[in-house]
């Protein structure tokens, strides 16, 4: 950073477009998105259409919302691993209620389990000083023995999806002569929100702050426990949205309907560029993040492999796009 | 005394823990005796050496999220490798898969080094790789184990001299766990290496100034704990005669019992004998909640609340040590 002052003679080509992405983060990943989607048209002409971003964007939606739990716990130097039992036992609690009940009565039942193990992970967190990690691990379990003994007393209700949620989650909008999916209504809407929250707002600058240092944080008068609280109590709520956006997407209640976004959502927030040390990142990496993620899915369905194979080359892949981005983004 | 409670108190408490569990479970099932200790000690293998391989790292101030998936790789490479195969065969078979453990847990700790990414991002980003190359060896559970190995864990250790009811209480699959773990451990840790380990945990610049060569007893320790996870997906084909090629509830199961165990997350204190005693704590509050015929459902939330209770305990205490 304090190089860039004085320039003592021109660099050459490469060094200076590296230092330019270094200086804008987003840029390697923006090109990087652009890429897959040309490999992607090349192997399957045609395939890149409208309906088809209208589909990415649909199942990239509730990834990086997820992404965005994790990407606010990381810069606190935490994590959040009970984002997708959360978002499972809204969206079950949600499709089981609304057989018997008022709308809004099973909707503040569904989001009744994301405060409670919100609350449960901060205390744990910020006031126990567990180790993150190990405490969303136990509220997950937790969650996940709650879930199972609740599904046996609402297996004669039987479930079903409400109207709105389906609307919401699949539906798509033509508007200035382009399908927009639904879900952004939700979306732009909160990723601004979180965005701002994050950059504009005091406690934005605490979860920063907090992560950067913790010990100056806490000398200079902040209260610790109750940033952390207040913290993952949102991861929880969101992830809780999340199951209720993704519910009326997959359109089947299950016990593990949203358990195989979790570690997508750390990947997708890693790749974004937050660190998860803690005190560097931010959210709209993370959204390009999940949609690298998601399109990257497509491309290794759309090859055809054996899934053991694409569960090899998306891991060595996630790996590579990190270890490239802090390359680029720590060379200074 | 106070310092030795310091150092050993924790695994005392557990010790301590697991005997009043004991006596809980008797009093339970008065039947309980020497057969049902054999089982305890056959399902507590698999989890005792992948807690083994998350201690090692841990200690080393990391941690492996790849432990289970590492497991089902080894697992279904022994299963499908012994398959129709003859008897002798599976001698070459063992080492090879132990072999093949440590290498990619060296490539782990490699990664991690080289890369400079986080090694949480790594060992997730392993995590997928290995359980992809898990269901490319074997696409759905099958293979088989040779006799010998599964012998190897049923049953008693016959000791001469010795009355046969005591002799009860000696499983051959507990005799396993202490000499395989012991073999490695003991040696480590009285070992420079051990040190390394342990010093790179405490506190990574200091050892680097100190003059440990810090990248090269990372990658070993991973590759140590690449060789536990290699144990332990044997042990999962001894015990089941098969492999699996879906990582089985160990990896949670490892952190779980390493944290019980005082082992601390940020890396250089504590030792193998406490995340040990942990999972047989684990596993018999599991049998102690199935014999009072508790819904297994309910089962799991009481393990998750115990574990978060203990934890919260251990990190209380910590501090009011601290203050």
């Amino acid at each position: 950073m304090s190089s860039t002052a004085i320039t003592p003679s021109p660099l050459p080509l490469g060094r200076r477009a590296k230092r330019f992405m270094a200086d804008r983060p987003l840029i390697p990943l923006i090109i990087l998105l652009v890429i897959l989607v040309v490999i992607l048209q090349i192997l399957r002409p045609g395939i890149v259409n409208e309906r088809w971003i209208a589909n990415t964007i649909k199942f990239a939606i509730p990834l990086a919302i997820l992404a965005g739990c994790q990407t606010m716990t990381m810069l606190t130097g935490g994590i959040d691993l009970s984002v997708g039992t959360v978002a499972t036992m809204s969206a079950f609690i949600m499709a089981t209620q609304i057989v018997n009940q008022d709308p809004a009565v099973a909707f503040l039942l569904a989001m009744m389990p994301a405060v409670l193990i919100g609350l449960v992970n901060g205390i744990g967190v910020g006031v126990f000083r567990v180790h993150p990690l190990i405490m969303t691990l136990g509220t997950t379990l937790i969650g996940t023995g709650c879930l199972q003994v609740y599904q046996r007393t609402v297996i004669a209700s039987g479930a079903k999806i409400p109207d709105f949620l389906a609307w919401l989650g699949t539906g798509v909008t033509p508007m200035l002569g382009f399908a927009l999916p639904n879900a952004l209504l939700l979306f732009v809407p909160l990723a601004a929100l979180i965005v701002f929250t994050l950059a504009r707002t005091g406690f934005g600058r605490l979860l920063y702050a907090v992560g950067d240092n913790e010990r100056a944080t806490r000398l200079s008068g902040v209260q610790y426990w109750q940033v952390i609280t207040a913290l993952y109590v949102t991861s929880s709520l969101l992830a809780g949205i999340t199951g209720l956006l993704y519910i009326g997407l997959i359109k089947a209640p299950s016990l593990s309907l949203a358990e195989p976004l979790v570690l997508p959502s750390v990947a997708a927030a890693v790749i974004g560029g937050t660190s998860i040390f803690g005190g560097r990142g931010g959210y709209t990496g993370t959204i390009i993040g999940a949609l690298i993620l998601t399109v990257l899915t497509t491309l290794l369905t759309i090859l055809q492999m054996p899934e053991g194979a694409r569960r090899i080359l998306f891991g060595l892949i996630v790996l590579f796009v990190t270890a490239a981005y802090l390359r680029i983004v720590e060379d200074k | 005394m106070n310092h030795f409670l310091r150092r050993q108190g924790w695994v005392t408490g557990l010790f301590a823990l697991l005997i009043v569990l004991f006596i809980a479970t008797k009093i339970i099932q008065p039947g309980y005796g020497s057969g049902d200790f054999g089982s305890l000690a056959r399902a507590v293998l698999p989890y005792a050496f992948a807690v083994a391989a998350q201690t090692v790292v841990v200690i080393a101030g990391g941690i492996d999220l790849s432990v289970a998936a590492m497991m089902a790789l080894t697992s279904v490479t022994a299963a499908s490798m012994m398959a129709g195969a003859s008897e002798e065969y599976a001698l070459f078979v063992v080492p090879f898969v132990l072999a093949m453990g440590f290498v990619l847990g060296a490539f782990n700790g490699l990664l991690i080094v080289v890369t400079r990414v986080p090694d949480i991002v790594v060992t997730l980003a392993m995590l997928f790789v290995l359980q992809g190359a898990a269901l490319l060896v074997l696409g759905a559970p099958g293979g088989g184990a040779a006799e010998w190995l599964k012998a190897l864990i049923s049953g008693t250790v016959p000791i001469p001299g010795l009355p046969a009811a005591i002799d009860a209480w000696l499983p051959k699959a507990l005799l396993v766990l202490i000499v395989c773990l012991c073999v490695i451990w003991i040696p480590l840790r009285r070992s420079r290496l051990g040190l390394s380990i342990y010093a790179i945990g405490s506190s990574e610049l200091a050892a680097f100034r100190s003059g440990v060569p810090v990248a090269r007893t990372r990658v070993i320790a991973y590759a140590l704990s690449g060789l536990f996870a290699a144990m332990g997906g044997l042990a999962l084909t001894m015990s089941t005669g098969i492999g699996a090629p879906i990582p089985g509830p160990y990896l949670l199961a490892s952190v779980a019992a390493v944290v019980l165990g005082g082992v601390a997350l940020g890396g250089g204190k504590g030792g193998l004998l406490g995340p040990i005693v942990a999972v047989f704590v684990l596993r018999l509050v599991r049998t102690d909640l199935t014999l009072l015929a508790i819904d297994p459902n309910v089962t799991a939330i009481i393990e998750g609340a115990i574990m978060v209770a203990v934890v919260m305990f251990g990190a209380f205490i910590t501090m009011r040590g601290r203050q």
